[in-house]
Order: structure tokens, then sequence, then C-alpha cells
């Protein structure tokens, strides 16, 4: 592939600016308030790990990391259960309304999440799910199951007709050969698709916040409110904030080999 | 690849309707209901027909001159942060290094910011910038700069501005990239071999290559900084003043804030409206791009 030139003073300066604010937030979750508070430091001198105690040790703090991975793995799996069938009719066949359906199921991935919070609200008030990690699952659905159909859409058509005409041959009945050969033949666009729900349904917040009171606040909530409520605690801040960032860059190292392809929605 | 007709299709989409329906429709239902009622708390709702869409559409009134104040202000958000991050993520993008494991780190450290929740976006934004305990804040300041993103509007933008283009031109780099990688090598020598010029080579072959990703990162570039709520929310609570209150941020404030239902209802259907029709609009063209690259293949 043909590179600019400067490239790599390019990258390193862009590689900077992204790393700078991260850099800084990870630096204030080791000092103390004090410290924060009456210097300007560029690493912690007296480094503490008590912002790092305290939310491991308080409930209220470690129960919001929970609950945020158990709706964000809930919604995963909904996601990706729900499109891979629709992924395949859309790619193979032609349908009654499949065109219009297709764009009303991506414009729904474009509805402000905004305009979504209050009727969900009463909508899962009214069903009894409000404060359970199904209510925020469910929500998220309206963005992820669209982006998984418009993901695993590319895959499977990147899958030629001639091994489906096969395996009916060979007597395979259709969920024989859902299960066992396609699936296993788009298994890393599967794995791309569920990042992408596991990103988008991480680092929602209006909605999961307004889903929820008590029992499955997420994480992201937790860090708003208690820190408003005790007056400026900057450093147990950045810590909670340090602690988000870890799922992420996780999920990112599983996938380092499929970012490339898998951003580009599996057609290029 | 031609598709074969058949409508038992629609049972293998069954659930994927069902699912988005329960969380689209039904909402949607309840929205419809509510803006074209007034109330007045105790659940008393009265008929209002169209009353909020006039007033909405029309300047001079309170809601309006807000609602299409901060439509105003988000268009040109979005305007200019799309500057911004689609000449400089196709830079980055080829600014990537060709092989090895630096290709992985860049690859990481790239897709690092997409997936921070959003507050805490703010949140990192709101330490790095302030001018006591941020790095940025104070270093500006330092410098004989006088910023302050609390009280000054412009400081407010560019804090705004820097840290979406911090949090999101990595989408578009990496999706640029990703439409780089699909080139194959050949071209390459060919243009070689003909001569041409480092800026040919990106205009007759990379560009176009990168074309379709392009439209993506751009409709999706577009929509979510159009809908952008939680990251301008923290930093700055859309202050000062009303400067940097997008129509997401007003919403809210009609809805949760002061529990306007039937203002905020009809907020949210003109907001889908306007949404709806430019992602309409992006379909289209992206279908039809399709559509025409493919008689092209063809012939080649």
């Amino acid at each position: 592939m043909h590179s600019i030139p400067g490239r790599r003073l390019i990258m390193g300066l862009f590689l900077i600016f992204l790393l700078l604010p991260i850099y800084w937030l990870v630096n204030m979750s080791f000092k103390t308030n004090a410290e924060i508070v009456s210097t300007m430091t560029l690493w912690p001198h007296t480094p503490t790990l008590q912002h790092y105690k305290r939310i491991f040790t308080d409930e209220s703090w470690y129960s919001g990391y929970i609950n945020s991975l158990e709706y964000v793995v809930l919604n995963t799996i909904i996601s990706i259960s729900v499109a891979l069938p629709a992924a395949y009719a859309f790619s193979r066949y032609r349908f009654l309304g499949d065109k219009h359906l297709f764009f009303w199921l991506l414009s729904n991935r474009m509805a402000p999440a905004a305009v979504y919070a209050l009727p969900f609200f009463n909508l899962y008030s009214a069903i009894g799910l409000f404060d359970t990690p199904w209510a925020v699952a469910l929500a998220h659905c309206i963005f992820n199951v669209p982006l998984a159909v418009w993901i695993l859409e590319g895959f499977v058509s990147g899958v030629p007709r001639e091994i489906d005409e096969t395996a009916f041959l060979d007597g395979y009945s259709f969920p024989r050969f859902f299960i066992k050969i396609l699936v296993p033949l788009i298994a890393s666009g599967i794995g791309v698709a569920a990042f992408f729900c596991f990103m988008f349904s991480w680092v929602e917040l209006l909605l999961a916040r307004t889903l929820t009171s008590v029992s499955a606040k997420p994480i992201a909530a937790i860090m708003t409110r208690t820190v408003s409520a005790a007056g400026m605690d900057w450093g147990l801040l950045a810590a909670a904030g340090v602690l988000t960032i870890i799922p992420g860059a996780l999920v990112i190292w599983f996938v380092r080999n499929y970012i490339a392809s898998g951003f580009a929605l599996g057609r290029v | 690849m031609d598709k074969t007709v058949n409508q038992k299709a629609w049972f293998l989409v069954l659930p994927v309707f069902l699912v988005v329906a329960f969380s689209a429709v039904l909402p949607l239902m309840t929205v419809v209901n509510y803006s074209m009622q007034d109330t007045f708390g105790n659940n008393q709702f009265f008929w209002n027909g169209v009353g909020w869409f006039k007033e909405l559409l029309d300047p001079s009134t309170d809601l309006g001159g807000r609602f299409l104040a901060s439509l105003g202000r988000n268009l040109f958000f979005s305007l200019v942060i799309l500057a911004i991050e689609v000449p400089l993520g196709i830079v980055i993008a080829l600014s990537m290094p060709r092989q090895g494991w630096t290709v992985a780190a860049c690859l990481v450290i790239l897709a690092l910011p997409l997936l921070i929740p959003w507050n805490v976006v703010g949140t990192i934004w709101q330490i790095f910038g302030r001018p006591d305990i941020g790095l940025l804040g104070y270093v500006l300041n330092a410098i004989g700069i006088d910023y302050n993103y609390v009280s000054n509007e412009i400081d407010a933008w560019v804090t705004v501005i820097v840290m979406d283009v911090w949090h999101w031109t990595s989408l578009v780099a990496l999706l640029c990239y990703a439409g780089l990688k699909s080139i194959p090598e050949a071209y390459y020598q060919a243009a070689q071999i003909d001569g041409a010029s480092r800026w040919a080579v990106f205009k007759a072959i990379q560009l176009p290559k990168m074309n379709r990703v392009l439209l993506i990162a751009v409709l999706l570039r577009f929509m979510d900084s159009f809908m952008i709520y939680t990251e301008p929310f923290v930093v700055t609570g859309g202050g000062p003043g009303n400067s940097t209150t997008f129509v997401s941020i007003e919403l809210v404030k009609i809805a949760l804030g002061q529990f306007d239902l039937g203002k905020a209802a009809a907020l949210s259907l003109v907001y889908n409206l306007i949404i709806l029709i430019v992602c309409w609009i992006f379909y289209t063209v992206m279908t039809n791009a399709g559509a025409e690259r493919k008689p092209q293949e063809g012939a080649a």
C-alpha cells in the first residue's frame, strides 16, 4: 500500500493527540485529591491507590460495572441471534417489501436516543421491566439490531450461494445447514458484529440511565451522580473513568486482527 | 448475484421485525399521541391538534425560537466536524504503517477512543481542559491564551469540536484504511509504470476505492453528530448560556426537565423526520453508487 510523505510524523502526532487526554485521566487517578487541586504535576509525585481501593470495596461502585456488563452481554446475544436469520434472508432472497424493510431498519439505527428516552420509560414501566438489565438490553436493540443485520448481510453475501445449494442437495435441513455450515463460515463476521454491538451498547448512557434507577444502574450513571453529590472528587472520578476504558481496550485487543476488515462492515 | 423471490424469507426476518417494532413503533405511537395534546400535570391531557407543530416552526415563539436556534447550531456543528474529520481521517489512513507489529499497535490505539463510554469521553475532556487542573487548559493559559470553556462561548465550541475530532476521527480513518487495504498491489505497479504522480495515484486509484466506505463514514458521522447529547452535556452542560445546546440537549431539557410532554413530542417528531429524510437521501445515493459500479466491473 502506498503512503504519503511524512507519514510517520503525522501518525505519531495523531497518536499523541489521542493518548494525551487518556494519559491525563490515568495520571489523575493515581494522585491524591490534594495533589490534583494544589499543584500541576505531570506524573503523580505521591502515587496512591486509594481511589481504586474505594471502587473495589464499595458495592454501590463495583455493582455498576456488573450491571453495565450484564445488559451489554444480553443485548449482544439478542441482537446477533435475531439478526443472523434476517441477514441471510436479505442476502439471498427477494420478498415483498424487502427494500423498504431494510431502509426502515437502517433508519432506526439513526434515530436519536433522546427521542426515545421518555416513551421507553413509559413502555418499560408499564410492562414491569423498568430497572432491570432486560429493559436496557431491549432498548439498545433499537440501534444494535439494524447494525448487526447490516454487517452480517455483507458477510453472508460473501459466502458463495453454491455452498447453500450443495448442502441442501446433501440433505441438510435448513436449521442444520444454518448452524453447521453457515455460522462457522461467517464466524469472523459474527465476531465483528458482536464487537460493534458491544461497543455501541457499552458507550451509550442516555437510555441506560433513563431506564434504571437503583438495582440495574450502569457504572456511567453512578459516576455522574456520586461525584456531583459529594462535591468534586476528581481522583475518584478519574479512577472510575479509567476502569470503564479497560473492558473496551480488552475487546479491541482480542479483535485487533479483524478491526480493519470489520470496520468496512464486510463490504469493501 | 441474482436473488430468488421467496416470500417465506419473511419468516427469517420476523424476529428482527418484532424486536425492532417493539422498541420503535410502540414508543413512536406514544410520541405521536402526546404531540397532539397538552398537559397541566396530574395526568390530565387536552387536545391541542397541530398547535405544537405550528409553534415549533415559528421562530417568534419561545419553543420555535429555541428549536430553530439549536437546529442551526447542530447543523453548523455537524458540518464543521465533517469538514475536519473526513480529510483528517483520509490522511491518517494513508499514514498507516505498511506492515509489522506497528500496524496492530496503531489500530488498537486508533480504536481506543471509540470504545470509551460517551460520558467518560466528556469527563476526560472536562478534566483535560480545565484551566486549574487540566493539562490543556493549564498549558494554554500559561502561554498567554485566555482559555476557559466554562465562561467563554468560543472556547466552549472549540473544546466540543476538538473533543469530537478526538473521539471520532478514528472511525473515518479505520473505514478508509479498510478501503485502502482492498486495493491490489498490481494497481500501484501499473501506476508506477505509467509514471503517475502521488496525487494522480490518490485521485485515480485510492479515492475511487474508498468511495463506498467514505459514504458510510459520512453517513454515520453526520447522523451521530446530529444527535450528539452526552459528550457536550458533560463538558459544557449546553452552556455558557445556550451556546452549545444542541437539539438533543434541548429535547431532553423539555421532556425530562420541564416534563412538557406535548412540546417534547412535537419536537421529537420533527427531529426524527429530518433524520429520516437525510438518511433516505444517503441510502438512495449509496444504493445507486453500488448499482453503477457493477457494470463497470463487468466491463473491466
